[in-house]
């Protein structure tokens, strides 16, 4: 099989191991992994901050970049959601396209670490990824997972929100960094750069000794 | 145009106890809500039910409008048509000195906190007294609903029984127990039941085939004022109109499971025009635009007309759930309110309200008819951006502009890439830009630092490989 990475403009730009740990996840399993260069951003900051035209063309820039591919992949819901919404293109989240398509939730990943869970609201709401990356992380060898308090809040990220109502999103954050310290977890993951930004951005200013870790990252380490 | 809302939710944030109510109000009804709706296993047709009853209601809105109109006279009642709430404030006052009544008694009703009524009523002399127990609670506080089924939510019994001893007769001893609590607003109330000869109020529903007007409700306050009167005056929002009487059986499902997560609520009352020897004998229902017909013709943002007022969205906004009510400074809050507001009252009020939101999708999940919120919020920030001069536009719309140039062409946003990491290097430390920054990244470092680019992006990690 073979697939065509979308490694989306926040996982190349700022979080490329999120990316690179994807491909190296695929092609363990035997997938031939595709990166079309001319893909930048698939438009979802520009049609949630209220600039349509210019979300539409980014949109159409995209589905043009990815002609032809019988399935593209993105280590991220949320623009996962926003190709899926505005192209016809074949897209899916990474953890959704390993369990649902290719039928496989061990995927010989081994991670000795405490792990809490951040279902983002986009994989929840708009892919409705339902359970899909539990399975694969429980799936995981030496991964222990452990319950985070209100997991489905927000953790307030929300694009522009996060700085245009900075104070509402720090509130926000603020919860959900209390449920991580709460649970124990060593490591925070989720299917999406962006909210591992805000939530990480968070762990680091407090010096929680919490990391955030994408799941394509946990889920591409190997036994040494 | 500055962001009213931000300004307006950081009393709120700040204040630790109004935090704690909220917090413990919103998640012990979300929980309810969650426990009820699932007792039902079609739910989600109901759901799907209820939004396409809406959907045909506002389309044919003008055809079963005239339809109430005439079944409502036929049954001896009077319609008025109100274009904007000055209108509508007029025919109310007009209508209760005709009778020389210097007081009315009020049943919970938004439409009549939109337009500023107890206000108007005021200038003309006349006492608008609220029946609802938390209507009368923010009433007797001077103070602002801050939710739409629970307008008290930000007061907590403490400072209740404050506000009765100090407004209510014979309250001396009142302790903070609820019970006790509400026994004295149920003593005062009474008294004013009996001596009221007019009573106003809104509707949840009303059905145009019949001419029926139906309020629900907890207490049986309202049932109170729509009975004892000998006028009743009821003002209503053109959407909340049906078509048949029939739709009342799923929208009476859905909406108490939904609002208050009650299987059914205590009090429906469904009324007829008039009937004589039973209940008022004049009954006027006003039918208020003020923006609806506007709404109307949009053809996104039109589904906030679909709301039915059950405040599901409310209790499970996270940016509800830290601000409150009174940060959205409209009659109606929350997720709703965000999408309701700024369409009513023309974008200029509420412009930053879109914004009230990071579009968790939450709201859309428990919608009763479900509208999709969160679509409409976007919707309309385009359209605040584009038609409400100074904001969105300025010096983001030229950062957008700029990014927008940035990502149509590969060289550009390689370019992009390279720069911003060169940027940010004389900033970072061990990959993170712990720093104040300029604009709107000064923002985001009030709580939170900033991860650095590293020195590879992911595309030439790609190229990197390959050669």
């Amino acid at each position: 099989m073979r697939v065509a990475l979308f490694a989306t403009c926040v996982a190349d730009t700022l979080f490329p191991a999120a990316a690179i740990a994807t491909v190296t996840l695929l092609e363990r399993l035997g997938i031939e992994v595709c990166f079309p260069e001319e893909q930048t951003c698939c438009g979802q900051m520009h049609l949630n901050a209220g600039y349509p035209e210019q979300a539409a063309a980014l949109a159409a820039r995209t589905e043009r970049a990815f002609a032809g591919f019988e399935a593209v992949v993105a280590p991220s819901a949320s623009c996962a959601a926003m190709v899926r919404h505005s192209t016809a293109l074949p897209v899916h989240e990474l953890s959704q396209f390993l369990v649902t398509v290719l039928g496989v939730e061990d995927v010989g990943a081994y991670y000795p670490h405490r792990v809490a869970y951040h279902p983002t609201c986009h994989s929840l709401r708009l892919l409705r990824v339902g359970d899909a990356p539990l399975r694969l992380l429980r799936a995981v060898r030496g991964l222990e997972l452990v319950e985070l308090a209100q997991a489905d809040g927000c953790c307030g990220f929300g694009g522009t929100f996060a700085v245009k109502n900075a104070d509402v999103s720090a509130a926000m954050l603020t919860d959900k960094l209390r449920a991580i310290g709460d649970s124990g977890a060593e490591v925070c993951t989720a299917l999406d750069a962006s909210c591992l930004m805000q939530i990480g951005g968070g762990l680091h200013r407090q010096r929680a000794g919490v990391r955030t870790v994408h799941l394509a990252e946990i889920l591409a380490s190997a036994e040494p | 145009m500055s962001n009213e809302f931000a300004n307006a939710a950081r009393p709120a944030l700040e204040n630790a106890q109004l935090r704690a109510n909220l917090r413990g109000a919103t998640h012990a009804i979300r929980e309810r809500r969650a426990r009820v709706t699932a007792e039902l296993p079609d739910w989600e047709e109901l759901r799907e039910a209820g939004r396409r009853i809406k959907d045909a209601a506002t389309r044919h809105l003008d055809v079963h409008l005239e339809q109430v109109e005439r079944t409502v006279t036929a049954a001896g009642g009077r319609v008025h048509w109100a274009p904007d709430a000055a209108a509508a404030n007029r025919i109310v006052g007009e209508l209760i000195e005709a009778t020389g009544e210097r007081e009315v008694v009020k049943v919970k009703s938004l439409a009549t906190d939109e337009i500023g009524l107890n206000r108007a009523l005021a200038e003309r002399g006349i006492r608008a007294l609220e029946t609802d127990l938390a209507e009368l609670i923010v009433q007797l506080a001077g103070d602002s609903s801050s939710h739409i089924l629970v307008p008290a939510i930000h007061r907590n019994r403490g400072e209740i029984r404050e506000l009765f001893r100090a407004n209510l007769p014979g309250t001396e001893r009142l302790t903070d127990e609820p019970q006790q609590l509400a026994e004295a607003a149920r003593r005062h109330l009474r008294n004013q039941f009996l001596k009221a000869k007019v009573a106003v109020s809104g509707a949840n529903f009303a059905v145009a085939e019949t001419g029926s007007v139906c309020v629900v409700e907890s207490e049986g306050n309202g049932r109170m004022c729509l009975t004892l009167p000998e006028l009743l005056i009821t003002v209503m929002g053109i959407e909340k109109v049906l078509p048949r009487f029939a739709d009342l059986a799923v929208m009476l499902s859905l909406l108490p499971r939904s609002s208050t997560a009650e299987r059914m609520n205590p009090y429906t009352s469904l009324w007829t025009g008039v009937t004589p020897g039973d209940g008022p004998r004049e009954f006027h229902l006003v039918l208020l635009d003020a923006g609806r017909s506007a709404t109307l013709a949009d053809p996104v943002g039109r589904v906030a007309l679909h709301c039915i007022r059950c405040s599901a969205c409310l209790n499970v906004c996270p940016v509800y759930e830290r601000t409150g009510g009174h940060a959205y400074e409209s009659t109606y809050p929350g997720p709703i309110g965000a999408i309701l507001t700024p369409q009513l009252s023309g974008l200029r009020a509420g412009a930053s309200l879109p914004w009230a939101s990071s579009l968790c999708g939450a709201c859309y999940e428990v919608c009763p008819v479900k509208i999709d919120i969160p679509s409409v919020l976007v919707h309309l920030r385009g359209r605040v951006n584009r038609e409400v001069a100074g904001f969105g536009g300025g010096g983001e719309g030229a950062a957008m502009g700029l990014l927008a140039r940035a990502f149509a062409r590969r060289s550009r946003y390689e370019r992009a890439q390279r720069l911003g990491r060169a940027l940010a290097r004389p900033l970072a430390r061990d990959g993170w830009i712990a720093r104040a920054l300029p604009g709107p990244l000064g923002a985001w470092g009030t709580v939170r630092d900033l991860p650095a680019p590293p020195e590879q992006s992911f595309r030439e990690w790609w190229r990197g490989r390959r050669s």
